[in-house]
């Protein structure tokens, strides 16, 4: 019975015997969660108006905050680089709506998929031209974002909070709250879930379908940008960021990809999780960077027991 | 009129399921090959080799792979980069546990087990299905690649992390490694792909290409009409990987000589992915009109700024590359959904009524 030690109670002890340390961890998965989570927004978006599963969110992300702190290297204000970059998302929406998407219509899922994938290489070729593909720092302060400690003392610890951080989790809440309100109480928002549900009763009532598809992809836009300039602050721009959204695909999976709360509590359970598995198990048991496939096993048990997420809508088969 | 099939006549089913029931076809393959065999040999220099026509068979090798699982059977997988690196890892640890081994046993041998990696990970399809389970074959591919880093025994404890390959002969010519030329590589390449290639075209019409096809349609439909769906989803999944895995132990010993675990990661599996579906899913050929596409054509296009002497410096032209090619997918994708290989169904069925259109 040596092995059951490590694995079933050390990390348990360990965390009981610092739980200053545990806070720390748990507040950095938070952190990451949150990350996640308002990545697989922008997925859960555009799947639920569009069916397409939109591979280019990560590179989005990237792009937008390449084209901020482009901008800004290019001496424009920050407080005129942000509205500058909305329109810059804005273009690219109705770009990729006319050139994409409209020739596209009626395709299988497969093919929409990979042409989001041409859509990534696109913008990664675009952004290197542009901006060029060294890692930049991201214009925190400029943009009036608090960047300092805060230090907490529980149970006789110490626990450090970075006030960017901080900032992020509540712009990001304050985010997810505007969407909801957006979805479910304004014309458009109800247009969009119309357009989910059934795409013909929903071009029948004369919703437009090319406007939607613009709105919907500008506003993943938006959520690309609030991700880029967060993610950014913590660990810099640069193309990196585009695989670190790859982690949204399972923060999806594990919430259903139909359901906008299935992807905040998904990103949240996974941004947690995989901390405190690669701090307590990862390190000590497995030589550590567990972190880079956690989330997809964890993703791929839960569907197991539900094929259909934890929150997704129930797959119902006809023949 | 190239195409004239009047007088051919078939005057049994045999005749009729034949592998070539249009003669012109059998000449047109025999052209290709005697091009493969015969006409670039002679021509080629060491980078034409070494830049486009081996990579350019062995990508096809992995797309063939692929497409026997997503094109033929249905099952999407994003994970087929690390079930190129389980094959090139097994293959390694055989050549080196065993040295007196033969190396065509030991590439076919290292497919078997990447084709059981395969299996395993392929276990979930019975209960998840379509982009759902595109997970369990990326959580493979997060996973793997992993182990690759960390199980140190894999890569015999080299302080680099990486796999070397070894200087291998075959009846006394040396075939892998540094000393190997880029002409034997590549003829050893062909062969195996020839092999592989002509199994999978009688495979995919035979009863068991049949049994995915029609999993890959519906499969309640299918197991309504009595087929073994799990039986149907592993042997995909077990051909799959085991050609990947071939692909991928041709791709470090017969080409790149050196790997380490970074090179299997997920963009090798979009560029498979790429390849297939540039291609067309469901298609023999299409894997080998896409892996001309996606590998051969950036390197022609790298020199394209060079030929009109343009003043482009090599990391602008990397990005410049990368546009283009992602240009490219959307505008195939938007032109021909299906890929090349229907765009070559649509040719050839012109060739054959031309001259008069009805």
């Amino acid at each position: 019975m040596e092995f059951i030690h490590p694995i079933l109670i050390k990390p348990f002890a360990d965390m009981v015997s610092a739980p200053d340390f545990l806070v720390q961890v748990l507040w950095e998965g938070i952190v990451s969660g949150v990350l996640y989570a308002l990545i697989a927004l922008g997925f859960v978006l555009i799947f639920k108006s569009s069916r397409i599963l939109n591979f280019a969110q990560g590179i989005m992300v990237v792009f937008a905050a390449l084209t901020l702190v482009g901008l800004y290297e290019r001496g424009v204000p920050a407080w005129l680089a942000l509205p500058l970059t909305l329109g810059v998302m804005l273009v690219l929406a109705i770009g990729i709506e006319r050139v994409v998407l409209r020739p596209l219509v009626n395709q299988p899922d497969i093919i929409l998929f990979m042409a989001t994938i041409g859509i990534t290489m696109f913008l990664i070729g675009l952004g290197e031209t542009i901006f060029g593909g060294e890692n930049k720092r991201m214009i925190t302060e400029e943009l009036g974002i608090p960047t300092g400690n805060f230090i907490f003392e529980p149970f006789g610890g110490f626990v450090s909070i970075e006030q960017k951080d901080l900032t992020a989790v509540i712009g990001a809440v304050v985010l997810v709250v505007v969407l909801l309100l957006f979805l479910n109480k304004s014309k458009m928002g109800r247009a969009i879930r119309a357009l989910g549900d059934d795409h013909q009763a929903a071009l029948s009532v004369g919703i437009s379908l090319s406007t939607i598809w613009v709105l919907v992809w500008f506003i993943a836009g938006i959520i690309a940008l609030a991700t880029g300039i967060v993610w950014g602050a913590r660990a810099g721009v640069s193309f990196a960021l585009e695989v670190i959204a790859l982690k949204a695909l399972p923060v999806l999976m594990l919430g259903g990809l139909e359901s906008v709360s299935g992807a905040i509590i998904g990103g949240l359970m996974i941004g947690i999780l995989e901390k405190v598995f690669e701090i307590y198990w990862g390190q000590p048991l497995l030589g550590g960077s567990t972190e880079s496939w956690f989330a997809y096993v964890l993703a791929l048990l839960v569907l197991l027991a539900r094929p259909q997420g934890l929150f997704g809508e129930k797959i119902i088969e006809r023949v | 009129m190239l195409y004239r099939v009047a007088g051919q006549f078939k005057t049994s089913y045999q005749a009729d399921y034949a592998l070539f029931p249009v003669r012109q076809d059998a000449w047109l393959l025999v052209f290709i090959l005697l091009l493969a065999f015969v006409v670039f040999p002679m021509t080629a220099n060491e980078f034409m080799f070494r830049a486009m026509l081996t990579p350019v068979l062995i990508y096809s090798l992995a797309a063939l792979g692929l497409n026997i699982l997503t094109g033929y059977a249905g099952q999407l997988s994003l994970g087929t980069g690390a079930f190129m690196g389980v094959g090139a890892y097994a293959c390694y640890k055989l050549v080196t546990i065993f040295p007196e081994m033969n190396i065509v046993v030991a590439i076919f041998l290292s497919g078997f087990f990447s084709a059981a990696v395969g299996v395993a990970f392929g276990l979930p399809s019975l209960r998840i299905k379509g982009f759902y389970l595109a997970i369990a074959t990326l959580a493979a591919q997060f996973f793997l690649v992993w182990l690759f880093q960390k199980w140190a025994w894999l890569y015999n404890y080299s302080a680099s992390g990486a796999i070397q390959v070894p200087n291998i002969k075959l009846f006394g010519v040396t075939v892998a490694g540094a000393h190997a030329t880029a002409l034997t590589q590549y003829y050893f390449v062909l062969c195996v792909v020839c092999v592989v290639t002509f199994l999978a075209i009688n495979l995919t019409r035979g009863r068991i290409g049949r049994i995915w096809k029609s999993v890959r349609d519906m499969d309640i439909a299918a197991e309504l009409v009595g087929i073994n769906l799990m039986k149907a989803k592993l042997t995909a999944f077990f051909v799959s990987s085991y050609i990947v895995g071939i692909s991928g132990a041709l791709f470090v010993f017969l080409w790149r000589g050196a790997a380490e675990a970074e090179l299997f990661d997920i963009q090798l599996s979009f560029k498979v992915l790429f390849i297939a579906i540039i291609g067309g899913l469901g298609s023999i050929m299409g894997n080998f009109l896409g892996a001309i596409l996606i590998v051969a054509l950036p390197v022609l296009i790298s020199f394209v700024p060079g030929l009109l002497g343009l003043p482009i410096g090599a990391a602008m032209v990397e990005h410049l590359n990368v546009m283009i090619i992602g240009m490219l997918i959307i505008g195939f994708l938007i032109v021909e959904p299906h890929g090349l290989a229907r765009f070559w169904a649509m040719i050839r069925e012109k060739l054959i009524i031309w001259p008069f259109p009805h």
